[in-house]
């Protein structure tokens, strides 16, 4: 007990004492989080007891559904998160140092998150364990997707352990890892889909490169949306550092949506010419996924954000708020839009037979929408327990610095001075470059 | 450099009847040669050497398979008459379920040709020696046999992640919930061809002679003889994708044919005359 008192001390943590002193509407809502993660999970449980086959909306022509969409979802801005928190902690650019803790914190919770989905979609997920480690097929890009993301979030989670102990030379050591590895690991996922052939609208290197960017737009919008949201349920978290830091993601986030806006141009238009893209083309353009489309992927997710980013200036969080928010349901639909209309082309359309003719559907059913529901609240439930017990990832709290520790100008972190060391030897030893 | 002058006009007809069967043969390899249209080792898997199939193309072919036996069918599409006994014979002997299928058969429907409506293609899983869905697997559930060239399922391998059923350009794989995995077609292995039958289940059950089951390596063989041949255009399905697949179709109710399994040469018959 008394060493949990001392991390937490040395953490900066207020553990669950902070739960005790958060209000009711915070429990609350909380509280139903909670409860839908149980409800997703328990739905999602009776699925794999009835068997998915019975219950879930894919079929053999769409077999990847929902469930591969929010997994998609929750990597992608997993990925994201930890790109634009390395430009601080691992690059050294200093306007974005405060956010890591956050990013790297709400990294793995999205990581989990995604897991918690796949979970689901897998229909032997405990055969997964055991032969994707004696029998492992190299060629593979599922193989290297799953592979790397356990690697990448092993890394993560010993990132922030260092970040929590102020060991910076380690801690960037590992975000330079979990980079790396993250990116080879989303880049696989953007091949698992780009490497299949007879699916001309994922076939090709579009969708690796693509899935990178498309990443690090999620993963500053995520970063923006979380830290204004924590400053909603604690205004304390916003400091001049932290209004520095807002700004900046801002204006990196507003060039990558202007990639991300780029590269749906190009896409469209190069798919135009080709027959059996142009049917997906339309489908997005004017058909079935028209609403999808334009108003969630083009306005809620690129158009209005670009718009509100630009007006905030970087330091309207209230906007802020209201643009990631909303940007985050049209990168959800962004990646609904890549997963499903995919397969929607049989493989026997250009063979010209009856059977191929017409566009697949799919809808998801109740039982893949409850188990995506599932990883999101529990992504949901974690964010908000994190913020109280993690004491909004902050450290720089006077009353929370411990004996011997200063408050970094740097970095906003505590930083402990060894004896006889002045405070700016202590943050040049924290912060040195091995 | 002089040329000679000739009045074409005044040229007297030689007919084809003089011209040998060698010639010929040397004139229909040179078209295809040309147009690399047809069976030439491009499409087919003949070999699986990329090098030497492309330098063979259209001229000879190389007749060395990286399998043996090299099963393989021939689907004689305009044979196929949709009765489906090839769906019923498959479904028992591999107790496919309802909600699933091994193989299918589709159909094609024209306007305005003069000889038929409609035209009838079974497909099914074409065993491909380049297979996609073999390099999508994450855990080598799914595998090329090393003896018989089969793209086989080690069932208790696959996690289920349906990588395998995006990846195949056929549309050859489901998830069985009996299995815990994804079921395919084995050209009946388990079921028939390891316990000494020579015919998968739908081949013996086909009544019109539309699907033939055969090794590739075995010169007596019917799917041998169909594919080796350049009377009649043999084609696979999406070669565009690069599989080399083992199953081939081709018309396959002319009269060529029949001479080819009749082991007779092949006769040119001049149309003006019959």
């Amino acid at each position: 007990m008394e060493i949990m008192v001392n991390i937490s001390k040395r953490w900066g943590y207020h553990g669950i004492d902070a739960l005790k002193k958060a209000s009711p509407g915070y429990l609350m809502l909380m509280g139903s989080f909670a409860l839908l993660a149980l409800a997703g999970v328990s739905v999602g449980l009776h699925g794999m007891i009835v068997g998915y086959h019975h219950i879930y909306g894919v079929t053999r022509e769409i077999s990847w559904g929902i469930l591969i969409s929010a997994y998609v979802f929750c990597v992608v801005t997993s990925t994201g998160l930890c790109i634009i928190s390395s430009i601080g902690h691992v690059f050294g650019g200093e306007a974005f140092m405060p956010i890591a803790k956050r990013a790297v914190f709400m990294s793995i919770i999205f990581m989990l998150g995604g897991f918690c989905i796949i979970f689901f979609d897998i229909e032997n997920p405990f055969r997964m364990a055991i032969y994707n480690v004696i029998s492992p097929n190299l060629s593979s890009n599922m193989w290297w997707m799953g592979t790397l993301y356990g690697a990448y979030l092993v890394f993560m989670i010993i990132e922030y352990y260092f970040l929590l102990e102020q060991n910076h030379s380690l801690s960037r050591l590992m975000g330079f890892f979990g980079l790396v590895v993250g990116i080879a690991a989303h880049s696989n996922l953007g091949a698992v889909f780009g490497m299949l052939h007879g699916r001309p609208f994922w076939y090709g290197p579009y969708l690796p490169i693509y899935f990178i960017f498309s990443a690090a737009m999620s993963g500053g919008c995520a970063i923006m949306f979380v830290t204004t949201l924590a400053w909603k349920i604690n205004p304390e978290i916003m400091n001049q550092r932290m209004e520095r830091a807002m700004k900046a993601i801002c204006q990196v986030t507003i060039f990558l949506i202007s990639t991300i806006i780029f590269f749906t141009i190009w896409k469209i238009v190069t798919g135009i010419v080709s027959h059996e893209k142009s049917i997906v083309i339309m489908s997005l353009v004017t058909g079935d996924y028209a609403i999808n489309f334009w108003f969630f992927e083009i306005f809620l997710g690129m158009l209005l954000p670009l718009f509100l980013l630009i007006r905030s200036r970087g330091n309207n969080f209230n906007m802020i708020m209201w643009a990631t928010g909303l940007m985050m349901i049209g990168i959800f639909f962004m990646r609904y839009d890549i997963v499903i209309p995919g397969q929607m082309v049989s493989v026997y359309h250009s063979l010209g037979v009856e059977e191929a003719r017409d566009i697949l559907k799919y809808t998801p059913s109740f039982h893949e929408i409850m188990a995506a529901l599932f990883g999101l609240s529990v992504i949901c439930f974690a964010y908000f327990a994190g913020e109280k017990m993690l004491n909004g990832h902050q450290l720089e709290k006077h009353e929370i610095v411990p004996e011997g520790g200063y408050i970094c100008p740097g970095c906003g972190a505590i930083h402990f001075m060894e004896e006889g060391e002045t405070e700016e030897e202590a943050m040049r030893r924290h912060h040195k470059i091995w | 450099m002089k040329f000679p002058n000739i009045d074409m006009n005044k040229l007297k007809n030689e007919g084809t009847e003089s011209v040998t069967v060698k010639e010929r043969r040397n004139f229909l390899k040179l078209g295809f040669a040309i147009t690399g249209v047809y069976a030439s080792g491009k499409i087919l898997s003949l070999s699986s050497t990329y090098g030497v199939a492309q330098a063979s193309e259209g001229s000879d072919f190389v007749e060395k398979y990286p399998y043996n036996p090299h099963y393989s069918m021939v689907i004689r599409q305009s044979l196929c008459i949709d009765c489906e006994k090839c769906v019923d014979a498959c479904n028992k002997t591999n107790h496919v379920p309802e909600y699933g299928y091994r193989t299918r058969i589709l159909t094609r429907k024209y306007v305005g040709q003069l000889d038929k409506k409609v035209e009838f293609i079974p497909v099914l899983c074409n065993h491909c020696n380049d297979a996609p869905c073999v390099r999508a697997c994450p855990t080598k559930a799914t595998y090329k046999d090393p003896v018989t060239g089969i793209v086989r399922m080690d069932s208790k391998k696959c996690i289920g992640c349906k990588t395998c059923m995006l990846a195949c350009p056929y549309d050859a794989r489901y998830f069985s919930v009996a299995r815990h995995a994804i079921d395919k077609c084995d050209f009946c292995w388990d079921e028939r061809l390891s316990k000494g039958e020579t015919q998968t289940g739908c081949s013996s059950a086909c009544p019109t002679g539309s699907r033939t089951f055969g090794n590739l390596t075995d010169p007596e063989n019917i799917v041998f003889k169909l594919v080796h041949q350049l009377e009649e255009s043999v084609w696979v399905i999406r070669p565009e994708d690069g599989t080399k697949p083992n199953i081939f179709y081709m018309k396959g109710n002319m009269e060529s044919v029949d001479n080819i399994l009749k082991g007779q040469k092949f006769k040119y018959s001049d149309p003006a005359k019959s």
